[in-house]
């Protein structure tokens, strides 16, 4: 299968790779997909006090396409309020990738991400 | 990018160019292009007689005799007209047939024909190191069984069956014995004389021929029937219609020729590769050898790299020709069936790659793969959580994950 330069960029130098510790009250954890499935994502976001995302960490085990959609979002969330990043479509990260249809549900997963992300933050809160 | 390094010679291998050359001869006005079932000149004869010098070649691999020899397009369309030929010329005897869960498709996909026309069929599991035990196969047999089909060395896995055994089990029981050898012919020996095995696939194009042919190897003493599946002229002996391409059949005969000549010296030169390829990977972490070392075929070694995706490491050793289990490659979601048939959980089914090795193959070349495997596979687990929670300690089948 060809993948589109932007996978082959992410997939090569992947954007913010890494862990941030869960417990911590602004720190907001999502894990979503299946080892069944051939993809685990697992995306955290920093939020500050003015429910401002400023930093986010992934990783990812899948396919260069589940790689580089989580590495995507990872950039995009960044900056952006918890009801700017819950706003996020598969749809818009599916085509800045070009994913082929078959890799439709890496975007989906992404997506998923995210939300479960600010969920978990969301719930810390209350 | 310069080419990839070919590892993927159970996928096919590259025509020997001493068969290449040979194949030429039979395509144009200056060659022989007959039609070796032309009867009335020249050109037909001499098509027909370097056909039969081909099937005798081919027989004599698998030391059998010529006249037992069927032409086919290939592997599948053999096993096709083996088990369809078989099950539909002796179905007033029985309809019952047994195989195992991790042969190849052609196999599989024919007996669920099968199963729509009527048939029953037993799917045997394999051990967890790919065998068929030979008392599962007993145990399944029953008084309307008229057909086993066990492949001789798994594509994926590389494990070879105890035809031997089965044959007798077989022959005692008075049931028709079936053997898909493509994976095996030129890799081990393959004695018909000695082996009681009535109906055997072989393929061209893994044994350093041409894609496209294939031959189905039908006994005759004792002789077995089967159904044509391809009508027409009455080619074959009746049993599969059809003009002969008579380059196909002089290059599958070259190629066995070699093989025949050669194998034993390459199958020791090919096993040292691969044990340079093992030997090299020791002292990874979390790394599975998938199905039987010991019962294997030389070329052949399937790795799991635990915790990582299959696909993403494709991906990141794309300057090597292997192929993976995961699936995902091929569309749908579900990992490797002969995987998961051996037990293998998910994650492992999802983390393996076929290496295998052939006649191309140099020290160099697996140096190179070491190398890179090694550095790759770091590269992926250092960004998978599943590795993460691997070294935390988590157990990650107790999690309850949500499939999607």
């Amino acid at each position: 299968m060809a993948y589109s330069d932007k996978v082959m960029d992410h997939y090569e130098n992947p954007r913010n790779v890494g862990t941030m510790d869960k417990d911590e009250s602004g720190v907001g954890t999502g894990m979503v997909g299946a080892p069944a499935c051939g993809d685990v994502m697992r995306l955290q976001i920093k939020v500050d006090e003015q429910g401002i995302i400023e930093d986010a960490k992934f990783k990812t085990y899948g396919c260069g396409s589940a790689i580089a959609s989580s590495s995507l979002v990872t950039e995009w969330v960044k900056g952006k309020t918890l009801e700017e990043a819950g706003q996020i479509k598969n749809t818009d990260i599916a085509e800045e990738l070009a994913l082929p249809p078959v890799k439709i549900h890496c975007s989906v997963l992404a997506e998923d991400a995210i939300k479960a992300a600010i969920t978990d933050y969301k719930e810390k809160q209350s | 990018m310069s080419s990839p390094i070919y590892l993927d010679y159970s996928a096919t291998t590259p025509v020997d160019k001493r068969v290449a050359e040979k194949m030429c001869h039979y395509l144009t006005m200056d060659g022989n292009f007959g039609n070796p079932a032309s009867r009335s000149h020249k050109y037909g004869w001499d098509a027909e007689t370097a056909v039969e010098q081909a099937r005798a070649d081919v027989a004599a691999l698998i030391n059998a005799d010529a006249k037992e020899i069927v032409w086919t397009s290939g592997a599948t369309e053999a096993d096709n007209l083996a088990i369809k030929g078989a099950a539909h010329f002796y179905s007033k005897r029985g309809k019952h047939i047994i195989t195992a869960k991790t042969e190849h498709k052609a196999v599989l996909d024919t007996c669920r024909q099968l199963e729509r026309e009527g048939y029953e069929v037993t799917y045997l599991d394999p051990q967890e190191d790919g065998l068929i035990d030979i008392s599962a196969i007993e145990a399944a047999m029953r008084d309307d069984t008229i057909l086993v089909s066990i492949m001789h060395v798994n594509n994926e896995i590389g494990v070879i069956q105890d035809i031997e055994a089965i044959g007798e089990l077989c022959r005692s029981r008075k049931i028709i014995f079936h053997v898909d050898a493509a994976q095996s012919a030129g890799k081990i020996e393959i004695d018909l004389k000695k082996l009681k095995v009535d109906l055997l696939s072989l393929s061209a194009h893994k044994v350093y021929g041409p894609k496209g042919i294939g031959v189905l190897y039908v006994r005759r003493k004792p002789r077995i029937r089967i159904e044509a599946q391809m009508h027409g002229g009455g080619h074959e002996r009746g049993m599969r219609s059809g003009t002969l391409a008579p380059h196909q059949c002089v290059g599958m005969g070259e190629a066995f020729k070699i093989a025949k000549a050669e194998m034993a010296a390459e199958n020791k030169r090919i096993l040292a590769l691969r044990d340079r390829l093992l030997k090299g990977f020791e002292g990874m972490e979390e790394l599975y050898v998938n199905g039987n070392l010991e019962q294997r075929v030389p070329h052949n070694l399937n790795l799991s790299f635990n915790f990582v995706e299959g696909e993403s490491l494709l991906m990141a050793i794309d300057s090597l020709a292997v192929s993976s289990g995961s699936a995902c490659t091929s569309a749908s979601l579900e990992p490797s069936y002969v995987l998961r048939a051996i037990g293998r959980n998910d994650e492992l089914a999802h983390s393996s790659i076929r290496f295998s090795i052939g006649r191309f193959t140099t020290e160099e070349d697996v140096d190179y793969t070491i190398k890179l495997l090694k550095e790759k596979v770091d590269k992926l687990r250092q960004l998978s959580p599943l590795w993460d929670m691997y070294k935390d300690g988590i157990d990650i089948s107790s999690i309850q994950w949500n499939a999607h």
